[in-house]
């Protein structure tokens, strides 16, 4: 089979990518989904809050993935569910299987990138203890509960401050279990400022930051945790464990882009973010292979999601179309309290949106951009977050007017 | 009655029913588990070493080196993967260099044969990836690696497929003698009555044997500890790195699995608890300062898992097989190198019994191989789509990690023994054993196995007994 574009996943960042591309005038266009439906982890956010910056509305997962959803359907533009992509090589070649089609290959002139992200599971925070039911990370037991109808537990600790897991610690509660508490390894959370209010503040819960799980009790189903402060080294500080009684422990200690495939394609990934290295129009250094959403670096909003995925998809088409211009290509430098950015390589001079996160909390800073020691750009911020994704936007000019191939960025 | 019952369904007791279940026997095989391979078969090194660590003259000594030539040939027949990547045991002075020749010695005349010492310069040629201290080594050419849960399941399946019985959740509280034979007795009231009893309990041979009143040996737990690495980490080497052997026993080894994994472990910690298969940050820490030194390049933030095993360590510092008392078997204190022995201890029960005179006449019917678990991961994408048209199912994937379909989770669940619990499906397809440790396919794999065995979703356990995934149905799932 030949098609033009291939995009492989159908959740937020895939769809809106193949809408762009649509709407950029490319007619053969082919999304691949391993779900049953298109929608990808936002079929299971049933929570409200997407689309506040696109929309101007809080929408659920459902009904955000809906809205592109029924866009998808009404340009027509074919995807595939039940689809699972095995392969892809540096020549664009595509393997898949699904039930209707058995094992398939697909030659693409131009891949997009859209598969997500995963939880960190357990086994890769070494927490001591037994092994017994009731340990899931809260994507997992976010799927049991909106999905299949089924409480993952009634007593639960929750591991980790991210996003899903205050989200998850609100909907436990409302589906009447205790959450006895949120423990956070680090000084600061690693969810949204709002979630902490909404999903935490508002029921009660207590955040404990600087905490972590030492020990887990239980042989057939979890009975309990010991949890612990932890020094500025984040070592667990003995006098301070505690034990909860409990019969599930969440885990929401991040999220990893799923880049396996990415990998077989030979793409360079950059070891902060997980996701491949790509330019301003998301292009890898494998030509004509693109990526956007969580498995390029993961978002905070889906919001922003929508809008990397449309860049890649705007620039898959110029690629297949022969129009994609690779002027002299700029490297973004990162200071160390600006961990890195999303794109790394600027490659063509038009304004380009910098994403970025910080390493720590900061007040009162300024994010500045230089090309040597002239200031191209500064912008102040009352308050910067590892929790929170910053954006800077270097306009045109700016680009056209650096001249030594690489710019930094840093708060001071 | 039955002609044997074998009490304890790991590697030990899997491998003797594989080898009984050929002849016109009947066995039934119990275990208190919930399944097969739970014991130090389900969590130990994976490794069929090569024999120079046991005492020439020992059982154990001659058992190695059989099981060890044995274990190809029996992986195949039985459709196990293995691999035969060779080990080095590495030194990091010139006393360890000197307790290398010792080991090479006695391995020659153990038997074993392919031992070589090799220097730095020798080493980096084949293991680029060595630590940086490492001087010397004892290179042996037929060690190799193997999943040692999967021989198991196949080893029981096999003889199931020829008839014998197993009994699950089956704990051994009382043994009575009845006639000739042997009546033997679960918590439950439920019994087993054999002509024949072979007592293959692992960790708790020692408190079966007492129930015939035999208390010449006892056995302990070793608790061992272990990291399991993503597979991307699998080929930072290729043969099983050792350490050379202390006071402290022979160490933390670094090896690949057959499954494509880095296995670092294990710690060894005797304890008083049979059943604490807890992990410590203690053992962590030592297992990473260890492989830290054996090899370089070790990436800690790919771990996927780590675990605990019991191994059973007898108090003769042999293995312990033996008969006690009439149409009794013993095979008790099959601490490492019990798994690449096991093949060979199988070979010797089997002897043992004809000596006791119990008719061994080869069946008519008998199977003799077993289709590779993995079977269709390993097919041509051809070979693939012909089972697809017919099986749609077999392009449902449900495991993404590990890639693992829908149509294998319920072959798997079809095919003796058949897995009860998520692990159970783990264990015999590898779903749910990649690097996002199941958090996507878990929902999935529970509604299948709810299907497969009829029951209701929540009832569906991790590992048997009360670990219940579920614990109800939400407000609106009602």
């Amino acid at each position: 089979m030949n098609v033009d574009l291939v995009i492989i996943g159908g959740g937020p960042a895939g769809m809106a990518a193949a809408v762009a591309a649509r709407k950029s005038g490319l007619e053969d266009i082919l999304i691949l989904e391993r779900d049953e439906a298109l929608g990808g982890i936002l079929r299971q956010c049933i929570h409200n809050g997407f689309g506040l910056h696109r929309f101007g509305e809080e929408l659920t997962g459902p009904e955000y993935a809906y809205r592109y959803e029924k866009e998808v359907v009404d340009l027509g533009i074919p995807f595939l569910t039940g689809t699972t992509v095995v392969d892809i090589d540096k020549n664009r070649r595509v393997t898949a299987m699904s039930a209707e089609r058995g094992i398939f290959t697909i030659d693409a002139k131009a891949i997009i990138l859209a598969m997500g992200c995963r939880e960190r599971p357990k086994g890769a925070l070494n927490i001591a203890g037994t092994r017994p039911a009731g340990i899931y990370t809260a994507g997992t037991a976010q799927k049991f509960v909106n999905m299949k109808g089924y409480m993952p537990g009634k007593d639960v600790v929750i591991l980790g401050s991210g996003d899903i897991g205050l989200i998850m610690a609100r909907r436990m509660t409302l589906e009447g279990a205790k959450v006895h508490a949120v423990c956070e390894l680090m000084p600061y959370s690693g969810g949204l400022a709002r979630n902490i209010e909404q999903c935490l503040n508002d029921f009660n819960i207590p955040l404990k930051l600087s905490h972590t799980v030492v020990d887990i009790k239980g042989k057939d189903r979890v009975t309990g945790v010991v949890i612990a402060k932890v020094d500025e080294n984040r070592r667990p500080i003995k006098e301070t464990e505690e034990l909860i009684p409990c019969d599930t422990l969440l885990l929401s200690c991040g999220l990893i882009p799923e880049n396996e495939l990415t990998k077989k394609a030979g793409i360079t990934l950059d070891r902060v973010t997980g996701g491949a290295v790509v330019d301003g129009s998301r292009e890898c250094d494998v030509e004509g292979i693109f990526a956007c959403g969580n498995v390029l670096h993961v978002h905070d909003l889906v919001d922003y999601v929508s809008e990397e995925a449309e860049i890649a998809g705007r620039a898959a088409v110029k690629y297949i179309r022969g129009e994609k211009l690779r002027t002299n290509e700029i490297r973004v430098d990162v200071d160390g309290k600006v961990r890195y950015t999303v794109p790394k390589l600027i490659s063509e001079a038009e304004d380009t949106k910098l994403y970025f996160r910080v390493g720590s909390v900061m007040r009162d800073v300024s994010v500045v951009v230089r090309e040597g020691e002239r200031v191209l750009l500064k912008k102040k911020k009352q308050k910067l977050a590892p929790a929170e994704m910053e954006t800077v936007t270097l306009t045109k000019e700016m680009i056209e007017s650096i001249d030594s191939g690489s710019i930094s960025i840093s708060v001071e | 009655m039955v002609d044997v019952c074998i009490i304890g369904a790991g590697v030990v007791g899997g491998m003797i029913a594989e080898r009984l279940s050929k002849y016109e026997l009947s066995l039934t095989i119990v275990d208190k588990g919930g399944d097969v391979a739970l014991g130090a078969t389900r969590a130990n090194s994976a490794i069929v070493h090569a024999g120079f660590d046991a005492k020439e003259g020992t059982l154990k000594a001659r058992l190695n080196v059989r099981g060890s030539q044995m274990m190809e040939e029996t992986c195949k027949r039985l459709g196990v993967k293995y691999k035969r990547n060779g080990s080095l045991v590495v030194g990091f002075s010139d006393e360890d260099r000197e307790t290398l020749k010792e080991l090479k010695a006695r391995g020659e005349k153990n038997g074993v044969t392919g031992l070589e010492l090799l220097d730095r310069e020798q080493i980096l040629k084949i293991e680029k990836n060595i630590g940086d201290s490492v001087t010397c080594a004892l290179l042996a050419k037929t060690g190799a690696i193997v999943c040692p849960y999967e021989l198991c399941m196949a080893a029981v399946g096999l003889a199931m497929d020829n008839g014998a019985a197993l009994k699950l959740d089956f704990d051994v509280v009382k043994i009575e003698r009845e006639g000739e034979g042997y009546r033997v007795i679960s918590g439950t009231g439920e019994s087993v009555l054999a002509k024949c009893v072979i007592n293959a309990a692992g960790v708790h041979s020692d408190d079966i044997a007492a129930l015939v009143g035999d208390e010449s040996f006892t056995v302990h737990a070793r608790r061992g500890e272990y990291m399991l690495l993503d597979k991307e980490c699998g080929r930072l080497i290729s043969h099983t790195v050792f350490r050379c052997p202390s006071k402290m026993g022979k160490g933390i080894l670094v090896s690949p699995t057959v499954d494509g994994n880095l296995l670092l472990g294990p710690t060894a910690e005797d304890i008083d608890d049979k059943s604490d298969v807890k992990t410590t940050a203690e053992g962590i820490a030592k297992i990473r300062a260890s492989a830290a030194e054996q090899v370089s390049g070790v990436d800690f933030g790919k771990v996927i898992t780590s675990f605990t095993g019991l191994r059973s360590v007898g108090s003769t510092g042999d293995f312990i097989i033996n008969s006690p008392t009439d149409n009794f078997v013993n095979v008790a204190g099959i601490e490492s190198p019990g798994l690449t022995s096991a093949p060979a201890i199988a070979e010797y029960v089997e002897g043992m019994l004809y000596d006791m005179g119990i008719t061994l006449s080869e069946k008519q019917s008998y199977i003799s191989e077993r289709r590779p678990t993995h079977y269709f991961s390993s097919l041509t994408n051809e070979e693939k789509n012909e089972i697809i048209k017919e099986h749609p199912e077999y392009a449902r994937v449900i495991c993404r990690c590990e890639l693992v379909t829908e149509g294998e989770i319920r072959e798997a669940i079809r095919t003796n023994p058949p897995p009860r619990d998520i692990d159970g499906v783990k264990r015999r397809t590898r779903a749910t054993m990649g690097r996002c440790q199941g958090g996507f396919c878990t929902p999935s794999i529970v509604e299948i196995l709810a299907e497969e065995l009829g029951i209701d979703y929540e009832e569906v356990t991790k590992l048997g007994g009360k670990s219940y995934i579920n614990i109800g149905k939400t407000k609106s799932g009602d």
